[in-house]
Parts: structure tokens; sequence; C-alpha cells
């Protein structure tokens, strides 16, 4: 299941996943090209979650390997930005303190890459409400400015637009472009795939724990399955 | 502060700032400690040299006691949004994030003994009759042994369903060579009775031996799942 004829950002070769005795990733090869924005769909449990936790480095995989950029996950840290569907920020502190900190574990000193994360996202970095009394939307929106705030290669976002309002989640959907078009790779999950229609590059459907297709428009993947 | 590195120094400072803010850890060790010396006092009504005696084993358990309290604190905030799913996900050093809590629930530890030694004065009548400033000596190496021990073992069962009991069913056992240095060397200064040379070294022996072993795991510890 090769992408294009980009290089490879990504390389699984024969990923399992087991969480006791039930199995969330079986078998999982795939390459996916650099450069790409693909959406990764598929009912709860197909596996979703699990592949993008394992390919940020989050899961050890039981068997099979992650190649991201040429490296394990744990080498490429630096190149991978993550955002969960919790927000992975600390509840007390403003937007611009938490970036402040995690900007810290990249080496950021300088307060401008966070300004520029926020302002990206449509935040104001000014705001003194602490996070936790953020919309979620607004938390989701900060949580994307701290995945991207160190400028990553490669975007591992699992349900960025959950509870996001429409007109913010067309506006993160064109801010994903704006990071494809500037060369960067993502690789998102969502069940909401109908806004990223015309933006992703590849919609990757799995099921039970194994892609069975890969398609460049939302349709749906039964002949393909 | 400048032997530490950037990324400890900044989760140290994080860690210092949060509970400023929530003041979750130091609240809830201030009141359990006060808790035991007010229901100790009550329960005995020692002589100076009964307490001289007694005191000993009751400081230590009642701050053994609360360290527990600020070591499920300081966890249980990276595990509220899952934030310690960006720790794992940057580049930093498992061991930067292991010192900065060490030294973190350290300083916090520190904070709540000089609140409550005077109390523990007055309430049990102490008068010292070795050198008061040994206790220092004592303290330091003391708490530190009981955190970097807590630390670690509160990171170990962070994952467990029952963490909170899981922390002192491991912690405690383990704590049992350093809780009897710390208090055969403080009713050695109590009591003016002997030198406390012997205890200081297994003491210093012990938080080496263990910070080593701590240092050596944490990684290990930190991306289990």
């Amino acid at each position: 299941m090769t992408g294009t004829s980009n290089p490879a950002a990504i390389a699984v070769r024969g990923l399992v996943k087991q969480f006791g005795r039930f199995a969330a990733l079986r078998g999982v090869d795939a390459e996916f090209a650099a450069g790409k924005f693909y959406v990764i769909l598929g009912d709860n449990g197909a596996g979703k979650t699990t592949l993008l936790r394992s390919l940020a480095g989050l899961a050890q995989p039981n068997r099979g390997t992650v190649s991201i950029l040429g490296q394990s996950p744990r080498q490429a840290a630096r190149l991978i930005g993550y955002m969960a569907h919790p927000s992975l920020l600390y509840d007390e502190f403003t937007g611009l303190e938490n970036l402040r900190y995690f900007a810290q574990l990249y080496g950021i000193t300088s307060d401008e890459p966070c300004v520029s994360a926020i302002h990206a996202v449509g935040l104001d970095p000014a705001l003194t409400r602490p996070v936790g009394q953020y919309s979620q939307g607004m938390r989701q929106r900060m949580s994307l400015a701290r995945a991207i705030l160190h400028d990553p290669q490669i975007l591992f976002l699992d349900e960025p637009f959950s509870n996001v309002d429409v007109q913010s989640t067309r506006g993160m959907a064109e801010l994903l472009r704006g990071v494809r078009d500037s060369g960067k790779t993502i690789f998102l999950v969502t069940h909401q795939a109908a806004v990223l229609e015309g933006i992703a590059d590849e919609f990757v459907w799995m099921r039970s724990g194994l892609i069975v297709a890969r398609t460049t428009t939302l349709t749906p993947a039964q002949e393909n399955a | 502060m400048s032997l530490l590195s950037p990324v400890t120094r900044a989760t140290l400072l994080k860690d210092i700032r949060l509970e400023w803010r929530s003041k979750d850890a130091l609240n809830s060790m201030l009141f359990f400690s006060l808790l035991v010396v007010v229901i100790f006092s009550f329960s005995f009504d020692p002589n100076a040299e009964e307490s001289r005696q007694i005191a000993p084993g009751l400081i230590w358990v009642a701050f053994l006691f609360s360290t527990v309290v600020a070591l499920n604190q300081t966890w249980a905030r990276e595990l509220r949004n899952q934030a310690l799913d960006a720790y794992r996900v940057s580049p930093a050093s498992p061991n930067s994030l292991f010192l900065a809590k060490t030294l973190g629930n350290f300083l916090f530890v520190s904070v709540l003994e000089a609140v409550m030694a005077p109390l523990f004065v007055v309430f049990y009548n102490l008068r010292s009759l070795g050198p008061v400033w040994q206790l220092l000596l004592v303290g330091a190496l003391g708490t530190y042994a009981l955190v970097v021990n807590g630390t670690f073992f509160a990171a170990l069962s962070l994952r467990t369903r029952m963490r909170e009991i899981m922390l002192p069913v491991i912690l405690f056992p383990i704590s049992i060579p350093a809780i009897q240095a710390m208090v055969e060397a403080t009713h050695v200064i109590f009591t003016g009775e002997g030198t406390i040379r012997f205890w200081v070294v297994l003491l210093l022996t012990y938080d080496v031996v263990f910070t080593t072993a701590s240092l050596a795991l944490f990684g290990l510890i930190l991306n289990a799942e």
C-alpha cells in the first residue's frame, strides 16, 4: 500500500498492537508520502487512535516497526507534532503559559513561536483566562497550537474538530491546508471527514485493526475492502 | 538552578507555579499533618522526657503519610488532560522530568516540614538536648529519601487502577531503612545521647542508591502502558 511517488514520511511494517487479548492493530502495512494530508476513517474500535499513538511513539507495538522519516518515533520526536482528544494542556495556566512550557521541551526559549502558533489557530495570546475556563472549541484550538508551535514536519491529529463549531472547524481545516501546502505531512483521525473533502490528499479506511482501503475522494470504500 | 538542565528547570518552575495556583498538594498535606498533630496530642499527654522518646517516630510517620498525599497530587495533575503525553512525544529526556518532580516534591514537603515543626514543638512540649542544627541535615536527607522513592513509585503506580492505594503499599516497605535512620537520628538529637554519623551515612547511601536506580529505570516507567 504505497501512497505516491514522494519519499515515504511514514513507513509501517506488520504493526500489531494488543491490549490483553484484544488486537487493536492486526498487522498494518503501509507507507505514507511526505507533504501529503491523510485522513484516517473508520468505525469506533477500528484502530485509528491506536495507529496514531503508535506512529507518535506513545503506544509500543507488540510486533512490527514504525519509521518516521527513516527514524524511530522516539528519535524523530522533534519532527512530530501530536494532538490528542484530551487537550494535553494544564488547566491552571493561560494558553501562552502552556505553550511557553511546552516550547522549552523543544529547546525554544523565545515567545515568538508561541505567539505565532496561537495567532495561527485564531486565538488571542493576550488572553489571561486559564485554559480550564476555555470553551471546548478554544481548548481544541489551543491544543493544535501546542502541536504546531515547534514547526514539526509531521502532524498527528486525533479528532481535532470534536466539539468545535462549524466556523472554527472550517478555519482549522484551512489552517491545516496551509500547513500541508508548506510541505508538512498531516495524519488526521476524524469522524467529520466531510469538512476535509477537497483539502485532504487521501482517505485511509480502517476496519478491525487493518487498513482496508485508500481513496482520494470521500467515497464508500466497500468495493476496496 | 544552573546545575539543572533547561527542561528540568522549566518543569520544576512549571510545577511550582501550578502548585502555587492550585495549592492542591500543600493544602492536603498541611491538613493531614495538622490532623495527626492534634489527634495524637489529645491521645497522649507526655512529659518532656516522654516526648523526646515518641516524637521522632510520630514526626516522621506524619511526614511520610503527608508525602504520599503530595506525590499523588503532583502526578495526578499530569494525567488530568493527559499532559504527560505531550511530554512523552517531545524530545525531552525522561530523567529531566524525574529530577524536576523529585525536586518539586522535595520543596513542597520541606515547606510542610518548616510549617509543622514549630507545631510539633508546641503540642508535644519538645526540648532537644542535642544540637538542633543536625535536624536540618537529617531532615534534608530523610525528606529526599522519601520523595526520590515516592516520585518513582508514584510514577510506577500511575496507570494502575487503585494508584492511591498502590503507592503506600509499594512505598512504605521500601522506605523502612530510611524511616528507621530518620527516626533513630532524630532520637539521638532529641536525647543528646550518641552520634548520628551512622544514620546519616545510611541515609546518604540510601539516597544515592535510589536516585541512581530511579534514573536508570524511569524511562521504562514513563513509557510503559
